[in-house]
């Protein structure tokens, strides 16, 4: 999905009905653990900056740090899987072995490991959201046709020039598309995870805000940690629309 | 010049041999073009690869200009089927991406490339991308790519079979005329005798597994438009069609 196919009116009609609804419901229901939209975006408006800001640049680097660490490690390994036969056939099981274990019954580990900081949440989001891309750019270069190798191995190409002129730009589609499916992975493991060890960071601001039964502060927090994740989505909408304009 | 001495190519699927290529012979003089014909599996497409330096496990000698087939020493010009265009790239990248990958990007001969966009009248379309060509724009694309780099050898896999008819003389027409300005020794793989007679000099019959070549011809009616009308044309169709029926009555 390229950024021109999304009309702006789309977005502000979804955000319409969504709020809608909710007041909706919520004058139905009537109760405090259920506040209505509009106090909710006063409040964010209101405490944003003295509240809400610093946890927004906490879960913000995690989410950056963690996903640039995926790609760093994930982009390669995929790549030189789907390339070399013998790699993958060796690789492939240990993927498949690993791909299915629940990380987060892991952070108790992790958090031995790497301690309660900033590390162990990069950490989590990296194991979680590595296994998927690798298999994603794996698969991908795979589809490359035979024909694209043919008429590179008839010029000598070495394997560096065919993976920085074919296959690099031909994965691009799908380590964004990768990446969109990171970023929503990426999102609810950190709130998982910042519910320990942690004073700073979206995760902790809503369960902080719940144990305070500050309800409306809790939606606040949850209606940012929805807007963060809208904007990494546009985000990737945009790069593809740069790097993948042959779609 | 190619020459081919007592090739044989064999495949290793789960563990069992299949010979694909059984001791062909096979001289190309420089400058010319011969037409490899033969049923679909016959291993056309294999012998083909040999030459490209793809298959790189065989038995025997094949010589492009009197020394053995290197990818990396010598300039292959590839037109495979379908035209192995990557399509993450421009009309102009495409092009473009043989000479870059064999002599660097700094060293591309755009003045060639100026002369071959316009014989092969891709000028309009250099900012295009492949999904936004037909096929015969696809196959002078690929076409371009292959002689850019001033091959040694042109090696075409049925390049022209995915076109339409009207579509494919246009192209083979304009194909025939390039070749004239750069004489490019050229093998042609086909299963279309039409193609054969009308685009090369000589003429290899292929036999199907394990290949073999049974026949070669001269081809006095090279290179002529509308010969279906002559009477040597039939004469040498009703041949071609004897050689290849023949051995697939054995």
């Amino acid at each position: 999905m390229r950024l021109k196919e999304n009309k702006l009116v789309n977005f502000i009609i979804a955000f319409f009905i969504i709020f809608g609804l909710w007041q909706v419901i919520a004058m139905v229901i009537n109760k405090p653990l259920f506040p209505p939209p509009y106090a909710i975006i006063i409040n964010i408006f209101t405490t944003f900056k003295s509240d809400i800001a610093i946890h927004v640049i906490y879960s913000f680097n995690r989410i950056i740090v963690g996903l640039l660490f995926t790609l760093a490690v994930g982009v390669p390994v995929g790549i030189i899987m789907g390339y070399f036969k013998k790699v993958d056939s060796i690789f492939t099981p240990i993927i498949y072995f690993n791909y299915p274990i629940p990380k987060i019954a892991l952070l108790p580990i992790v958090m031995l490991i790497f301690g309660l900081g900033d590390l162990t949440k990069i950490i989590m989001i990296f194991l979680i959201t590595f296994f998927p891309v690798v298999v994603n750019i794996r698969d991908e270069v795979k589809n490359i046709p035979e024909e694209v190798f043919y008429s590179m191995y008839s010029l000598g190409a070495t394997n560096f020039q065919i993976i920085k002129e074919i296959i690099f730009p031909g994965i691009l589609k799908a380590l964004l598309t990768s990446l969109r499916i990171g970023i929503g992975t990426a999102i609810s493991v950190l709130f998982f995870t910042e519910n320990f060890g942690t004073e700073y960071g979206m995760g902790y601001f809503i369960m902080d805000s719940w144990m305070r039964i500050n309800y409306i502060q809790m939606y606040s927090g949850i209606v940012i940690l929805s807007i963060i994740g809208l904007f990494f989505f546009i985000i990737t909408d945009v790069l593809e629309g740069i790097f993948c304009p042959w779609r | 010049m190619i020459q081919v001495n007592n090739l044989n190519v064999c495949y290793n699927k789960h563990g069992k041999y299949t010979k694909v290529i059984e001791d062909i012979n096979l001289t190309v003089k420089k400058g010319e073009i011969c037409a490899i014909i033969g049923p679909s599996g016959g291993g056309k497409s294999t012998l083909l690869k040999v030459l490209a330096g793809i298959i790189i496990d065989y038995k025997g000698e094949v010589l492009i200009d009197g020394v053995a087939v290197n990818p990396k020493t010598h300039r292959i010009g590839l037109i495979p089927q379908n035209y192995g265009l990557v399509k993450w790239k421009t009309v102009e990248q495409n092009i473009f991406l043989s000479s870059k990958i064999k002599d660097g990007k700094n060293n591309i001969d755009i003045d060639f490339y100026e002369k071959l966009l316009k014989e092969l009248k891709l000028k309009d379309f250099v900012k295009r991308f492949p999904s936004e060509l037909s096929g015969g724009q696809m196959q002078r694309v690929s076409m371009a790519r292959a002689l850019l780099l001033k091959p040694n050898v042109l090696l075409m896999d049925e390049s022209f079979s995915a076109l339409d008819a009207m579509t494919r003389e246009d192209v083979q027409k304009m194909f025939l005329e390039v070749w004239q300005a750069h004489k490019v020794t050229t093998i042609l793989v086909t299963h279309d005798i039409k193609e054969a007679i009308y685009l090369a000099k000589d003429i290899a019959v292929i036999s199907s597994s394990p290949g073999n070549i049974v026949e070669v011809i001269n081809n006095p009616l090279f290179g002529r438009i509308n010969s279906e009308v002559d009477l040597e044309y039939i004469h040498i169709k009703n041949k071609l069609r004897k050689i290849l029926k023949g051995d697939r009555q054995e």
